[in-house]
């Protein structure tokens, strides 16, 4: 049996990283590694550009990196190698798969805009970025959930549904998803057949 | 699993893999806006500075751990109750120097490499740099002053992770400028 041992030791150096296995993802870390990491995230940002529209958007950019290698391990991990085709569907993966392995629970609530077809609103109450940050007045709206639309828009683009997630004061907070033009259509074209 | 969830649902807890995430997107962003590996070394440093600083009192508040007597001690504790709570992972404390003032901890699984592959061109990044700067930072909280690097790294290609801690000196109680 030690022999056994050994050898996949000596397999593991060697693989490429993309040839070992995928791990559960079941791991945690405390809140406070998470929080305090972010925090100099923010900071690091902050010192770096001058308006606030600015940071949102390196906060969001940097989330897209998350979500484009989120997107792979759970279309792996937890849909079977299946992506999904239809608008309500991919919106109801990141509501509850997105959100359960990211943050341990599903979102609070996914609405649909009632005024305009290609609007989707997913709710937050208390995003984990936004647990720890106070909200400065003189800061003008400053969200630092745009670090989590970040990582929602890139999934959807990933999945091939061209979007603009923002992150709004409302209800908590309020992830509006505006799909593109295109995507509806295709999607309404799913329907007439 | 549902046992888990919860505990991160109440918010005590975390996905590693958001973290690890996170974490690495901050690290390229550094490689982009840095000209230098050894830049982006030392700002990470800098940045794990500023969280060990903080993250002190946690480990204090929450760990219930009192006043270290000597370097063994606040090795064990490093190890078994810093690394364990932050990081969910065990380092091994070994290799001490015969003055005592020296030792290693290895790290079997770091948990922010998790999916990482250091790409050609970047021998002189220490990935997980941030490490050095929260111990560093953490010690001096509690009046020591350390020296801390990577003499190992698995990333590059090494057994394993291996971080060098070496007491320098105590640091005396300071009195605030102005006050008695």
């Amino acid at each position: 049996m030690d022999k056994f041992d050994g050898t996949v030791r000596i397999n593991k150096k060697t693989t490429n990283i993309l040839e070992r296995p995928l791990n559960k993802g079941r791991n945690e870390v405390h809140i406070s590694s998470f929080a305090l990491l972010f925090s100099e995230i923010v900071q690091y940002s902050q010192n770096r550009v001058t308006t606030v529209a600015d940071l949102q958007t390196k906060l969001s950019d940097m989330g897209k990196s998350i979500g484009s290698r989120m997107l792979d391990v759970l279309v792996l991990r937890e849909k079977g190698y299946k992506r999904e085709t239809r608008i309500i569907n991919v919106l109801l993966f990141i509501k509850t798969t997105v959100w359960k392995s990211l943050f341990g629970k599903e979102a609070d609530k996914l609405e649909q805009s009632n005024d305009d077809d290609k609007t989707y609103y997913i709710i937050e109450k208390e995003p984990l970025v936004n647990k720890f940050i106070s909200r400065q007045k003189d800061k003008g709206g400053l969200n630092c959930a745009y670090f989590i639309a970040g990582i929602v828009e890139e999934i959807l683009f990933g999945c091939n549904f061209h979007c603009k997630v923002t992150a709004h004061w409302h209800k908590g907070t309020t992830f509006m998803i505006q799909f593109d033009e295109s995507v509806i259509a295709r999607d309404k074209a799913f329907d007439a057949r | 699993m549902s046992r888990q969830n919860s505990a991160r649902a109440d918010g005590k807890k975390v996905s590693s893999e958001l973290f690890t995430l996170t974490y690495g997107a901050l690290v390229a962003q550094l490689v982009k806006d840095f000209e230098s590996d050894e830049a982006v070394n030392k700002k990470l440093d800098e940045m794990g500075y500023n969280i060990g600083v903080r993250l002190i009192e946690d480990l204090i508040a929450k760990g219930n751990v009192g006043r270290c007597h000597d370097l063994r001690e606040t090795a064990d504790i490093i190890a078994k109750l810093g690394f364990k709570m932050f990081l969910g992972v065990t380092p091994v404390v070994t290799k001490w120097s015969t003055a005592a003032d020296e030792f290693s901890l290895i790290l079997e699984n770091n948990p922010l490499a998790e999916f990482v592959e250091l790409p050609s061109g970047h021998e002189n990044l220490n990935y997980s740099n941030i490490l050095c700067g929260v111990l560093r930072g953490a010690l001096e909280m509690v009046q020591m002053e350390v020296e801390i690097s990577f003499v190992q790294d698995a990333l590059r290609g090494d057994d394993t992770t291996e971080l060098r801690v070496k007491f320098i000196k105590r640091l005396e109680d300071a009195i605030p400028a102005g006050e008695e």
